[in-house]
């Protein structure tokens, strides 16, 4: 079979991102299972893997980069994210201020 | 466990309105029973002409499996329509029981009374609201942005059957069963099934589940089709206005939509599977549903405002012969509006019980909102200034939009101060508040589109003496359903009260209720200016397509336009991009070659899968696992089946897109030009005379 470079390029990337999500999952799944730090730590760990994992999916997967040609996509994943703080955090605050209420 | 449970679920001959009539002839009943006979008798009539003119097969194959973003647009505004009959006649309903129900029963129990502002309130908002805005954004952004179509034209029919099927779902409730007595906004515990046993609350859940997944879909569609769909040199400064907005709404659709779908799935979760999100006992936390649903349902009030803000900068400006003024702060503005629109839900819901300090932060940014739009409003109003105006309908609507919507963005402002707000709070008051918002903010804006862009669509005017009796019903109607509200919201009268006990209210609640009347006068006006449209529509044609003298992309083909929409795509080189090719003589030319256009071809699989998902949802709602299975089965299976299917193109070659597009221009050369102060004769061809 005759593949193009970026073809196989874009293959080797995917591959990778496949690759490393999960690496990055087995750790996680390892650190909860096994017990292999105190639970407080073992959030730490968790929550840290799961920010590089998003990075892994971001390039790897949906191939967000800082390159000009990309950067309408950037600028719509920082929207995203402005958002999805102001929507969480913002629940989270609610919510937990009128926890007493539910005592 | 019979087979007759097996079979119909929770179905039983006392579910059907008709039944309940007889056994229980009550006017209450007795007047459901009538509204079912309605539903059930608009279906057979529809079918039996159907049938009767032989147009079956003409519907499926033109309109139910079409792909075009035009017909699915047109389809959208059509299912609109029938729905806002049905909820603006509940309004009806509901004034008349105020009206009368001052100490005594009035017409309808309470029961009763509690399902009609409910139906009232998701109808409008789910069934009315938002396919109005979606099918206006369906037609005419493709052609502004000078596209062939939308991104994902298959989604785009999965997203008009999925709402469909969510309004058949609100019909069927009519019929059999009773909908859930919790308010549009359906709050738990009062919708958990602790106190709600019956199928109200989950035809509530399912049919608004449905609508968010095709609001969801359309969201992913149009922003994609923005982002990726513009025609050479269309720069985001140079997109129309109604562009921006509908990339806005898209925009909030995307992310305000999900809490929704979240939040009606996870009480559907504590009523189907025992969970306890939102119970009062077992952990279940009712203030996060509130929390959720009004995270949805303040940008949802921005997707419903923002559009016709869109519409109306479009229309002010063709009709005042001037380029908009202040279109970058009219951008700008549009996209703050976009984004604080979601630092503000909490005012929903100041009476809740959080601290002091987090009700003053949302009461401030309530407030801020009104700053980009008071812009907007100014840039309208300057926009007018020195033009050539023309008071026809769609800008007696804008006029009257600019009036009223600013009465009621004050009474914004005094419901944003937390204090008066633990005053008003679930008064009337704020009935007549967000009547006072979305009725000129939403629907004066969609009939203001609705004049403009129907030539567009259709290849004829409508009749501008209805257009302006209809004009008259909305206005005047609208200040006297809404103003004695404020009154009596002010004097403490709760919202959703079906009696009343103090006398010197009945002025009051009878001028409300003339005004409800007017309104739904003014939507009779409406279809009788379709039809007097229709049957004079050979002094009306505007077959060349630009009746308006107007501005963008979409006025720069023929009416109606060929479903490939453009000839050749169009290369942008400024804003107001037809207007300058006028100016310049580059209109009306043909093109230097032809290209073979690739469209989508027509598909069934958009109905299969909206109607299998209603079918499992209607499976959901009255517990017959058969067809809920069978209806995601379908759903599901089509979805796949359908995404091994490579040949979903057609080819239109070029000689038919040069003949056609040669006929239009022959057409277009043999039109007399029009000057402004003819728009309205016979003579407007669809040319416009050039005014230096």
């Amino acid at each position: 079979m005759n593949i193009s470079p970026s073809l196989r390029r874009d293959f080797l990337t995917y591959a990778l991102g496949y690759g490393l999500a999960i690496v990055l999952t087995g750790i996680s799944f390892a650190f909860v299972f096994y017990r292999l730090l105190v639970p407080q730590a073992v959030f730490g760990v968790v929550l840290f893997l799961a920010v590089i994992q998003i990075v892994v999916h971001m390039r790897c997967f949906l191939h967000i980069s800082l390159k000009q040609s990309a950067r309408s996509d950037l600028q719509l994943i920082l929207f995203s994210t402005l958002i999805i703080i102001l929507m969480v955090g913002g629940t989270l605050i609610v919510v937990l201020d009128q926890n007493a209420r539910m005592m | 466990m019979t087979i007759w449970h097996i079979l119909l679920g929770r179905l039983t001959w006392s579910s059907l309105a008709f039944v309940r009539a007889w056994r229980d002839p009550t006017l209450s009943e007795l007047i459901g029973a009538a509204a079912a006979a309605i539903a059930v008798g608009g279906a057979v009539v529809l079918f039996g002409l159907l049938t009767y003119l032989r147009a079956w097969r003409y519907l499926w194959s033109e309109w139910l499996t079409s792909l075009d973003h035009k017909r699915i647009g047109i389809m959208y505004m059509v299912f609109a329509g029938v729905m806002l009959a049905r909820a603006l006649i509940e309004a009806v309903v509901i004034r008349t029981q105020q009206a009368i129900a001052i100490n005594n029963q009035g017409i309808v129990g309470p029961e009763h009374f509690a399902e009609l502002f409910s139906t009232h309130g998701t109808i409008m908002v789910f069934f009315v609201g938002m396919p109005l805005l979606i099918g206006l954004m369906n037609y005419v952004m493709p052609l502004q942005i000078g596209s062939r179509d939308v991104a994902f034209p298959y989604l785009n029919s999965i997203s008009l059957w999925l709402t469909i099927g969510g309004g058949i779902m609100m019909m069927a409730s009519l019929v059999v069963g009773k909908f859930s007595t919790g308010g549009w906004s359906g709050y738990p515990p009062y919708t958990e099934l602790a106190f709600n046993g019956g199928v109200g609350p989950d035809y509530w859940i399912w049919s608004v589940s449905l609508s968010s997944l095709g609001a969801l879909m359309t969201g992913i569609n149009f922003a994609v089709t923005i982002y990726k769909f513009r025609a050479p040199g269309m720069t985001w400064m140079r997109l129309p206005l109604f562009t921006w907005t509908s990339l806005c709404t898209s925009i909030l659709m995307i992310f305000a939509v999900p809490p929704l779908t979240i939040a009606t799935l996870m009480l559907a979760a504590d009523r189907y599977l025992g969970m306890h999100f939102f119970t009062n006992d077992l952990g279940g936390n009712m203030m996060n549903f509130v929390n959720l649903f009004w995270l949805f349902g303040h940008p949802e009030v921005y997707i419903l405002i923002l559009p016709p803000f869109g519409v109306y900068s479009e229309v002010v400006s063709a009709y005042s012969s001037k380029e908009l003024y202040g279109y970058t702060s009219l951008v700008i503005a549009t996209m703050a509006i976009a984004i604080l629109s979601f630092t503000v839900w909490l005012h929903h819901f100041f009476t809740m019980g959080q601290s002091a300090p987090i009700n003053a932060f949302f009461g401030i940014a309530t407030m801020l909102i009104g700053i980009p739009t008071g812009v907007k409003i100014y840039d309208w109003i300057w926009t007018m200034f020195w033009g050539e105006v023309r008071l026809n309908t769609a800008m007696l609507f804008s006029i009257g939009f600019m009036v009223t919507f600013v009465i009621g963005g004050m009474s914004g402002i005094i419901l944003a101060t937390p204090p008066v707000d633990y005053m008003v709070h679930n008064t009337l008051f704020l009935i007549a508040h967000f009547h006072n918002m979305l009725i000129p903010g939403m629907l004066y804006g969609v009939i203001a589109g609705y004049y403009y862009w129907f030539p567009k669509a259709f290849g004829f005017r409508l009749s501008e003496k209805w257009g302006r009796r209809t004009f008259f019903c909305f206005f005047v109607g609208f200040y006297l359903a809404f103003m004695p509200l404020y009154v009596m919201g002010l004097g403490g009268v709760a919202r959703r009260s079906q009696e009343l006990f103090d006398p010197t209210l009945r002025p009051w609640t009878i001028v409300a209720e003339i005004g409800a009347l007017l309104l739904f006068t003014g939507l009779a006006c409406i279809f009788i200016q379709l039809y007097v449209s229709i049957k004079q529509r050979h002094q009306t044609r505007v077959p060349v397509g630009d009746p308006w003298d107007a501005r963008g992309l979409e006025w720069s083909m023929s009416a109606p336009p060929p479903e490939y929409n453009f000839a050749v795509i169009p290369q942008v080189s400024r804003r107001d991009a037809f207007y300058w090719r006028k100016k310049y003589d580059g209109a009306y030319r043909p093109a230097d070659h032809y290209r073979d256009i690739e469209l989508p071809k027509n598909s069934m699989c958009g109905i299969l899968v909206g109607m299998g998902l209603t079918a499992c949802f209607f499976g959901f709602v009255w517990h017959i696992w058969w067809l809920a299975f069978l209806g995601f089965a379908v759903a599901f299976g089509t979805a796949v089946v359908r995404s091994f299917n490579r040949d979903v193109n057609r080819v239109i070659p070029a000689a038919e897109v040069a003949a056609h597009d040669r006929r239009w221009l022959d057409r277009a050369a043999a039109a007399r030009p029009i000057p402004r102060h003819l728009e309205l004769t016979p003579e407007n061809e669809g040319l416009a005379k050039w005014q230096g």
